[in-house]
């Protein structure tokens, strides 16, 4: 890849490694908490929750940035069965630390981060291009994509 | 960095075998990740340890695509099987997928069956206590004041922390399994003093004395305060472990509480300053007539027909107490031949049950007392459901969004009744 072609990224914001790693996406942004068990189809990866702003959305293969995790006990083994079916997401970014995001992470094992300089669900938008170098524990983000 | 004693460390490092070291390690990932200091110890671990549907089974099938294969690559996330052993901790299985007797009638397959069975023996086989269970304190596991705890199942967290004075977080699967063998949990959030304290207050302004009244409350509770920790105060009264029981699952459904103050009644809210730790702080809610209406309007939101054809009791699992409440409403009357009436307990207290006569009532009635499990986990209705009633403000929050169905929500006299007549008739008074 030509990086030194690339443009700079909008945006970097700074934060806490929740899960190590280096990935890079298209986001998907919600500013409501996400349920796993009964608010997470795993075999889609897909928001199911009624009155949700995603319901019938998937964050397979996304960068998932929101609140936090709420509900249920079985948020960590619902998005653990997501990286089953190859419906994972990419990387997440989340605001309020929880066993079930913290532990759902780990076991997922994509790059996550946490404790932000400033607010990635304000920051990013959907459809932003977002690099998570969870090792340096920055973020960048291209506005409307990188193409 | 989380720090590590020197028996934290050889097991780490693999001085108990490599399953050990396995769930020392993803423990020392996920105390990483929330930031945690270091460890508590525990022996007290409540979870789903290795039970699986048979699709997960299969995905590890190059593993052996067993309980081992299972137990290790999801439950301990290790990149190899290990062979696992007995567990080291006091461990216990909450719920389950089916009845062990009923689950043809809950729509299962021989194949699931077969599958529930085998999942069974092998927790059995590795020391777990069978509770099978969402009230492992009505079933065999009563923690103390003060006891470091691994629970799962939210509806138990919030009751051993906010009732028992019990410390324990919202754990997950792999989590709790690999507590039961390293017998560690990340010293952070409810273990630590400061992170129990009052966050929001709600004054209590109307009577609240019944089951009823107690779950509508929990129910406004969890909206008002979502996660954070709420002191109540004022008008509650008659407390018993049933009512705390339905008060914390509905906080811990409609907004995540997972430990609750009220003044004067749990063992850490002995006055409103010992709540709070200090003075009051945050929020400040009230709990008066028109709370309670709207709170009992939004639970009946989803119901347009008056027909009821499935009544589910049970969620959390019903107690001794209730199952002879109900049997008393039931005694002498039947189940309506439009409707189905299931009430969900543990085994441990089904075998009171009928020790007491209360299962024959039931049976007689035309009632199944059913074990292990809910309509919500196992996504189990009578076959044809299109509007169920519920005494729970959890299962109403969660079943009708899971199945598609319409649902209820009143006193168990109301769900009683309904079940006998078909007939919803269920009103705030």
């Amino acid at each position: 890849m030509a990086t030194a072609e690339l443009k700079a990224p909008d945006i970097v914001i700074r934060g806490r490694k929740v899960v190590g790693g280096v990935t890079e996406g298209e986001a998907l942004v919600t500013s409501q908490t996400i349920s796993g068990w009964g608010g997470v189809n795993p075999l889609k990866g897909e928001v199911i929750e009624s009155h949700h702003e995603l319901k019938g959305v998937s964050f397979a293969n996304k960068i998932l940035v929101f609140p936090g995790a709420k509900g249920s006990s079985g948020w960590s083994g619902v998005f653990h069965m997501t990286k089953l079916t190859g419906c994972a997401p990419l990387g997440m970014l989340f605001t309020i630390t929880t066993t079930k995001a913290a532990l759902g992470a780990v076991v997922l094992r994509v790059p996550t981060m946490t404790d932000f300089d400033r607010d990635p669900v304000e920051a990013i938008a959907t459809g932003d291009w977002v690099r998570i170098d969870a090792d340096k524990g920055e973020v960048q983000i291209w506005k409307g994509g990188r193409a | 960095m989380v720090r590590l004693t020197d028996a934290e460390k050889a097991m780490r490092d693999g001085a108990d075998g490599p399953a050990v070291a396995k769930a020392m390690d993803l423990l020392i990932r996920y105390a990483e990740a929330l930031g945690a200091e270091d460890f508590v110890e525990t022996n007290n671990v409540a979870g789903v340890p290795g039970s699986s549907p048979q699709w997960v089974k299969d995905y590890y099938k190059e593993d052996g695509g067993d309980y081992r294969a299972v137990f290790s690559r999801f439950d301990l996330d290790s990149d190899e099987v290990v062979d696992v052993p007995r567990m080291n901790a006091f461990s216990c299985h909450l719920q389950g997928g089916m009845d062990p007797e009923m689950w043809r009638e809950q729509g299962m397959s021989e194949e699931a069956f077969a599958n529930f069975r085998s999942d069974e023996a092998e927790v059995a086989s590795h020391g777990i206590q069978v509770l099978k269970t969402c009230t492992p304190y009505l079933a065999g596991n009563v923690p103390v004041m003060g006891e470091h705890c691994a629970w799962m199942e939210s509806s138990a967290v919030v009751f051993c922390n906010s009732v028992i004075g019990g410390r324990t977080n919202c754990e997950g699967r792999e989590s709790t399994s690999a507590a039961m063998l390293a017998k560690r949990i990340p010293n952070w959030g409810f273990h630590t003093d400061d992170f129990r304290k009052g966050q929001h207050a709600i004054d209590v302004e109307v009577p609240v004395d019944s089951i009823f009244e107690w779950g509508m409350l929990g129910y406004f509770t969890g909206a008002a305060v979502e996660d954070a920790i709420p002191v109540l105060d004022g008008a509650i009264s008659d407390a018993a472990l049933i009512k705390h029981k339905h008060f914390g699952a509905a906080a811990a459904s409609s907004g995540g509480v997972e430990m609750y103050h009220m003044v004067g009644i749990t063992p850490e809210a002995s006055s409103r300053e010992i709540a709070f730790g200090g003075a009051d702080k945050g929020e400040r809610f009230t709990y008066g007539a028109k709370e309670r209406a709207a709170v009992y309007e939004r639970l009946n939101s989803i119901g347009e027909s008056r027909d009821v054809d499935y009544v589910m009791l049970g969620c959390p699992h019903y107690s001794i107490d209730q199952i002879a409440d109900a049997a008393r409403m039931l005694e002498g009357r039947k189940v309506h031949e439009n409707a189905e009436l299931w009430i969900f307990t543990s085994r441990a207290v089904k075998a009171t049950a009928m020790a007491s006569g209360y299962d024959r009532i039931l049976r007689e009635a035309g009632a199944k007392l059913m074990t292990d499990t809910c309509s919500a986990i196992s996504q189990a209705v009578p076959p044809g459901t299109k509007v169920a009633a519920f005494d729970s403000a959890k299962q109403t929050h969660y079943l009708p969004a899971m199945m598609g169905i319409e649902g209820w929500f009143g006193t168990t006299q109301d769900c009683i009744d309904v079940a006998c007549t078909g007939k919803w008739e269920g009103r705030l008074n």
